[in-house]
């Protein structure tokens, strides 16, 4: 069989291969990006910063580098390439247009590049998270509207009428994505000053997991989940009450990274108190798919993308859990503004959505490139050495956080939490190494497993050819 | 409920504009009493940090400022502002004080709202994290000598520091330049309008307009 017959066995494929390994591989990319980005802040913190007389690699530019890449180059990269995958499969109709994919593909990719440029030139603009340059944020609207209209086609031309729980969140955190980003990056910018501008940041920063990076996780292990245990998920109810309580609860939470703020305290109070509430969505969603997984256990330990998407499960509910302690202003007295929120951010982003989107490369790269892994013993140590390296990451940045925290309630100098947190971060660079080496072995284990097929690869991946189809 | 116009209705725009109404727009309408300040009226005239730079650095302040009056001084706040955002200062150094753990007594007054109604919190730095300490009460705390070094070597002045060293705010001679005596100014201008507030009972001075408009 040739190539072109295993690629195209219909007048146009449901799913553009090339165009989903193109938004996976760019996603690493820019996952190195960060992963040193990280890395190049926690050294500074430990007076060992390889470049301090270098203006545009500056810690404070470097560090939103390594945000925003995470961001927008790691997490929407590669949900963008899961997307191209499973809506086609889910809806049995392909994107509206290649051509449009790969336009978008590399503008995308010129976007999130010029914006580290901006961000390393110093035109960062002031909104965590959104630190995109001003100049470079209509462009992002354009080009994420562009996205959503090509993936959302298949969704309006879908041959069922019905539409899967993927498919709710996908629909669903595509209108939140506009809605988010336009509110974050252009209304305390020009328009609310103040506590109500941080109310607005607020709301962004936190819209932009809840309302973009969780739905499109969800989205995923909705679909990766059944797809690989065969079998349906266990209650259809629960997850409509999980996707409708997200839906409600979630936007409500964002002033909650300002308590103790000037912003209006009922404000503050109705943000602690939704946060708490989504303990309820977040336990039908856990059980939900620990049931479905029940008989299935030993897949944890035979089947590696399983095991990425039940250990991603795990810490989400260990993030969740701790948010609703974390929330209350008991808790926020000590640990706000301290290292224990940064840890917090970690095994959110990290633990579970990095998580997740690493077990779908582990699950798509073998079929996109039309090879079974180089080695099995790689992908072993590549989780492990990431597991427990995030795992140090979180433990040194909670300790370290509870201690800054009391420090400077007692009123030490502050330069004594400086120096009393100095083991933890030590203890953090190192969990940095051990995360960052354990990549490479996956870098390594997927460049063999492509190179196994390189002739196929050429003839049927190129983006020509794409484009020919 | 599992309809598509449901989803992008009820969910995608319904509880989008709900939570907007609730945590955006009801927050704002009660701030939006407070009436929002130029920069002209919160920095009406130079300040002494201004006015010492001027004296210690002459030749670079006359290059890059000319005479030390209000224009110049207001000027630097906002060229100051824009460093402040584009190194990421605001990463590692909050702008408000909480009413708990200990904070008043540490920095001084719990931040009031009032205090953030204007241009130069346009997008507001209220920040999350405080690697370094909080700056919006920094106004007393240290001298234009040591601010200079401070940026220059943050090591110099405090061993255990971690904040990275500025050299880009300083001329081939090792003086501020138009950068380095902008942020000097800035972060020595941060919370000088507290000058007359009771240190006990935190409210807003003559100087920030209170919730009714009067003054």
């Amino acid at each position: 069989m040739t190539a072109q017959g295993l690629t195209q066995p219909h007048a146009q494929p449901l799913v553009n291969r090339a165009l989903v390994r193109a938004h996976l591989v760019a996603g690493l990319v820019f996952y190195v990006v960060v992963l040193f980005a990280g890395l190049l802040y926690g050294l500074q913190l430990q007076q060992l910063y390889p470049f301090p007389d270098v203006e545009f690699l500056s810690p404070g530019r470097v560090r939103m580098v390594h945000t925003n890449a995470a961001a927008f180059g790691f997490l929407v990269n590669c949900f963008t390439a899961a997307l191209y995958w499973v809506i086609p499969r889910l809806c049995g109709v392909p994107v509206l247009s290649n051509r449009l994919g790969w336009v978008v593909f590399f503008a995308w990719q010129a976007i999130v590049l010029s914006a580290a440029v901006g961000i390393l030139m110093g035109h960062a603009q002031a909104v965590e998270w959104g630190e995109t340059p001003v100049w470079i944020d209509p462009v992002v609207l354009i080009g994420a509207a562009l996205l959503i209209v090509n993936v959302a086609w298949p969704i309006f031309k879908r041959r069922d009428r019905d539409l899967y729980v993927t498919l709710w969140y996908y629909s669903a955190g595509f209108v939140w994505l506009a809605l988010v980003y336009f509110m974050g990056n252009f209304l305390p910018q020009y328009w609310i000053p103040g506590a109500g501008g941080a109310a607005v940041v607020g709301l962004y920063i936190h819209d932009l997991v809840g309302l973009f990076v969780t739905p499109m996780g969800w989205g995923l292990m909705y679909y990766f989940v059944p797809v690989i245990l065969k079998k349906p998920i266990w209650s259809h109810t629960l997850s409509l009450i999980g996707f409708w309580g997200l839906a409600f609860f979630y936007p409500l939470q964002g002033i909650h990274h300002f308590l103790f703020s000037p912003i209006p305290m009922y404000a503050q109070y109705g943000a602690v108190v939704s946060t708490i509430a989504i303990e309820i969505v977040v336990f039908t969603v856990i059980v939900n798919f620990f049931m479905t997984l029940r008989g299935d256990g030993d897949m944890i330990r035979t089947d590696m993308p399983i095991r990425w998407f039940y250990t991603g499960m795990v810490l989400y509910f260990t993030t969740c859990f701790q948010c609703a302690f974390q929330v209350t202003l008991t808790f926020q007295r000590i640990i706000h503004f301290s290292d224990w929120v940064v840890g917090h951010a970690h095994l959110v982003m990290y633990g579970v959505f990095g998580f997740w989107l690493l077990g779908t490369v582990d699950y798509l790269w073998p079929r996109l490139v039309r090879a079974g892994w180089y080695s099995n013993a790689l992908r072993g140590w590549h989780y492990w050495m990431t597991t427990l390296g995030l795992t140090l990451m979180f433990l040194s940045l909670t300790a370290a956080g509870l201690v800054q925290g009391y420090l400077w309630s007692s009123l030490a100098p502050w330069e004594q939490s400086i120096i009393s947190s100095v083991p933890f971060w030590t203890a953090r660079t190192v969990a940095g190494v051990v995360i960052i080496s354990g990549q490479f072995l996956l870098f390594y284990n997927m460049w063999m497993t492509a190179r196994s097929n390189l002739p196929e690869l050429e003839e049927a991946g190129s983006v020509a050819g794409a484009l020919r189809a | 409920m599992e309809r598509f116009t449901t989803i992008i209705g009820a969910a995608g725009i319904g509880c989008f504009l709900l939570a907007w109404a609730l945590e955006g727009w009801l927050p704002l309408h009660h701030l939006n009493k407070i009436p929002v300040q130029t920069l002209e009226q919160i920095a009406p005239r130079p300040s002494a940090a201004f006015l010492d730079l001027n004296r210690r650095y002459p030749e670079a302040f006359a290059k890059h400022y000319g005479e030390p009056n209000a224009e110049a001084f207001r000027e630097a706040l906002k060229l100051a502002r824009d460093t402040y955002i584009a190194e990421g200062c605001w990463h590692c150094h909050s702008q408000f004080v909480r009413p708990v753990s200990n904070e008043d007594i540490r920095f001084g007054p719990v931040a009031a709202a009032a205090e953030y109604q204007n241009e130069m919190q346009l997008p507001q730095l209220l920040g999350t994290r405080r690697v370094g300490p909080d700056l919006s009460r920094e106004w007393n705390k240290h001298s234009v000598d040591w601010h200079v070094a401070h940026f220059y070597d943050p090591v110099s002045v405090v061993p255990t520091s971690v904040m990275p060293s500025y050299g880009w705010f300083f001329d081939d001679k090792d003086r501020p330049n138009k950068s380095g005596i902008a942020i000097v100014s800035y972060v020595m201008w941060l919370g000088s309008w507290t000058e007359d507030w009771d240190l006990g009972n935190a409210r807003p001075s003559a100087s920030v307009p209170r919730k009714d408009g009067a003054s």
